[in-house]
């Protein structure tokens, strides 16, 4: 008579209910955490049949088959794919034979018996049923065997990456703590006890893989694998449009337990270039929010360039930089100021008359910076554009650097300020110059009727109309992608077609949005000048790849940083096209 | 009467009255602090200081002769627009000590 049931199945059967226990409770905190309109959201969204098949699409594409992996680095992507895939392959036509051979129908089970056996059937059928007989049995059993060997693979690919890296195109791999160590040893090891207890039909190796995965389960809501239920609930919270509001509840609680610890954001972290153990990129940054380490959250969340980059290669696309935001902005947001004397500041009323002038805003670093004012100035000119300049007299900032400090109510009334005077000028189109600003300007102003364009947009689209006539040089120029201007808004073609029509363009070994940030951002608070210096030498570096005569860029404390460190002419696009129009 | 001149209140400071306490929490949070050589280029510069009394290196001598408060309410005046940082020989990371200003000095109870 067929068995359904050995002692061997309890350690699996056991770490299945903690960790689906584990899970659930992980579930209901996020839910619980979030604010109230954001539950609703939720909800909302799983009832829209729209972002239902969104949810699935997302689920499949990027916590089975790993497409972003596989657009970025195929060797990677096959191994990520090959594990998820092929483990979900094996789970999904575990069920399938029992549910479509039902060897175990004719036992009169109880109903517990049932439950269990439904658990633990699907995982240890070969030993509960060794023998496929029927064709559909055969076929079955072949698919088995052919996941099996694709996990196999890509473990083995796994293990090279171990071994050596740069067998996979990495160059850092992230370094792991005890339990993420074991667990690793847990996985890799289950697959090949798996293909031995088949094989053989040795209760020894039954044993070790049920235990193996007993053991893997307990670890699982401890280490990096927490990613792989979490990933799905992230895609969920995220499609229905929630944002994280703190730096670990709730939402970001769901990004943290999502970070699969990948290790891509190390690589691309501009601050790796200087240390070599890279501790201070993201991927330990959400390491020491899991493990709630105050001291070191915050000496993470301070020295970060707010570059953007590793969030933007972030295959979980994990928005490390909001939580980054939401920790300093608990530090700081208490932090007494005295704004009061903003209202000495003014602007004359209707001045851009009615929207016939075009409103121009410097701010604190095109200040610093002269000959770009200059420049727009001659552009303006040249080009037949009445145009004011919202800040001729010095003006404020606008508001960017303080919230990137965490002060968000100080902030706010420096950007209620700015938008008086805006309202009050009449402008219907505001230029700036520096891409701080255009951001700030975009993301938290509300301004919608009024056009904001940065000022790469705007002499492009000037140039296109035919009102400037330029001269081409032979001069080769490299074009630097600013963070604030490239990866938020993805306008990398604007300023090239400007640069183009002043010289020849070249592009720099990194480039749109895998740019290297020039080292002087206002993001970071912390970083001392010795490693600021040591980012923009590998900026520079990065940027003469191809032995450009100039540097230019669009973005005036880029200018101002990269000026000092080099030798060649860098410029302003600004003061390009100034220089080549006639 | 006006004589065209007025005398100027002392500005006297009995160093030995000082607490330095406060400066040298300071000081460890942002060691730059301590390499200021007074060349008043921040202040030249200064966004805040167009339109209010806002001056990063008499902050700094304020904080280095007792002069807490002075400073705190200086300090509370900055926009951290870190033009200040872009024009400093010394390369002192001023928006740090600005931020780290409001920080060690709002919080009396903590020293
Ligand atoms: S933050 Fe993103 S890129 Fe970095 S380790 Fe986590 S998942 Fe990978
Ligand atoms: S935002 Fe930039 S500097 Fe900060 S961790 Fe990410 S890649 Fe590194
Ligand atoms: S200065 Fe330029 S490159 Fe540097 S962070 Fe700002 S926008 Fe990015
Ligand atoms: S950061 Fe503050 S002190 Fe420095 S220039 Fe800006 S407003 Fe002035
Ligand atoms: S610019 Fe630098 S060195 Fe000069 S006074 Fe200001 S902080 Fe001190």
């Amino acid at each position: 008579m067929m068995k359904t049931f050995d002692i061997f199945v309890i350690p699996f059967v056991v770490g299945m209910v903690f960790v689906l226990m584990f899970c659930l409770a992980a579930l209901g905190r996020v839910i619980l955490q979030m604010p109230h309109s954001d539950r609703r959201r939720l909800l909302v969204s799983l009832v829209t049949p729209q972002t239902f098949l969104r949810n699935i699409r997302d689920i499949f594409c990027d916590c089975l088959l790993h497409v972003k992996i596989w657009k970025r680095n195929p060797v990677l992507g096959f191994m990520h794919s090959a594990i998820a895939f092929g483990w979900f392959m094996i789970i999904v036509i575990g069920h399938i034979e029992v549910f479509v051979l039902q060897p175990f129908n004719d036992y009169n089970l109880s109903f517990a018996q049932d439950l269990g056996s439904k658990l633990y059937l699907p995982i240890f059928f070969r030993f509960f049923s060794p023998e496929a007989v029927s064709p559909t049995a055969k076929t079955l059993a072949f698919l088995m065997d052919f996941f099996l060997a694709l996990i196999l693979c890509g473990i083995l690919t796994a293990f090279l990456k171990k071994i050596k890296s740069t067998i996979v195109g990495v160059k850092r791999i992230t370094k792991f703590g005890f339990a993420d160590s074991v667990i690793r040893i847990a996985l890799w090891t289950i697959f090949p006890f798996r293909l031995a207890a088949e094989t053989t039909q040795l209760m020894v190796f039954w044993w070790l893989y049920s235990l193996d995965l007993c053991l893997f389960m307990f670890l699982l809501p401890f280490t990096r694998y927490m990613h792989i239920p979490s990933e799905m609930l992230l895609i969920l919270l995220r499609n229905a449009g929630i944002k994280s509001k703190s730096p670990r509840q709730g939402f970001a609680l769901a990004e943290m337990y999502s970070c699969p610890g990948c290790g891509l954001c190390i690589d691309a972290c501009p601050m790796s270039v200087d240390d070599e153990k890279s501790g201070m990129t993201s991927v330990y940054f959400i390491r020491n929010l899991r493990k709630n380490d105050p001291e070191k959250m915050r000496e993470m969340a301070e020295v970060c360039l707010m570059c953007g980059k590793c969030v933007s290669v972030c295959p979980v696309a994990i928005q490390s930089c909001d939580l980054k935001m939401n920790l300093r902005k608990n530090e700081s947001e208490n932090l007494i100021s005295d704004l009061s004397y903003l209202n000495k500041v003014d602007i004359s009323e209707n001045i851009c008359e009615k929207g016939e002038k075009v409103l121009f805003f410097a701010g604190c670093m095109t200040h610093l910076t002269p000959r770009i004012i200059k420049s727009m100035k001659k552009i303006f000119e040249k080009a037949g554009e009445r145009y004011e300049i919202m800040d001729s007299e010095g003006g404020i900032c606008c508001g960017r650097p303080m919230l990137l400090a965490g002060k968000t109510d100080a902030a706010q009334a420096v950007i209620a300020k700015n938008t008086e005077m805006i309202r009050k000028s009449g402008a219907r189109k505001l230029v700036v110059s520096c891409p701080i600003c255009y951001r700030v300007f975009k993301e938290e102003y509300q301004l919608e009727d009024i056009e904001i364009q940065h000022h790469s947009q705007y002499i492009d689209e000037i140039i296109s109309k035919g009102k400037l006539k330029l001269s081409r040089t032979k001069s080769r120029i490299v074009y630097h992608d600013p963070c604030e201007l490239g990866r938020p808004f993805g306008i990398y073609d604007e300023p090239r077609h400007v640069v183009e029509s002043c010289g020849v363009l070249v592009e720099a070994a990194q480039n749109r949005n895998m740019s290297v940030c020039c080292g002087g951002s206002l993001g970071s608070i912390t970083m001392s000048k010795d490693k600021r210096d040591a980012v923009t030498d590998s900026s520079l570096a990065n940027l003469m790849a191809n032995h450009p005569d100039e540097i230019a860029t669009a973005c005036p404390l880029c200018l101002k940083t990269f000026a000092k460190k080099t030798d060649i002419q860098v410029n302003d696009i600004a003061e390009l096209v100034a220089e080549n129009c006639s | 009467m006006n004589f065209g001149f007025s005398i100027s209140p002392s500005s006297h400071i009995m160093m030995d009255d000082v607490s330095r306490k406060r400066f040298d929490a300071l000081k460890k949070t942002e060691p730059d602090i301590a390499i200021c050589m007074s060349c008043g280029s921040c202040t030249a510069t200064c966004t805040a200081g167009a339109n209010a009394e806002v001056s990063l290196r008499r902050m700094i001598l304020m904080l280095q002769r007792g002069k807490d408060d002075e400073a705190l309410a200086m300090a509370s005046r900055c926009l951290l627009c870190g033009k200040c940082y872009l024009v400093c020989p010394r390369g002192i990371n001023t928006r740090h000590v600005l931020l780290s200003i409001s920080k060690c000095l709002g919080h009396d109870e903590d020293i």
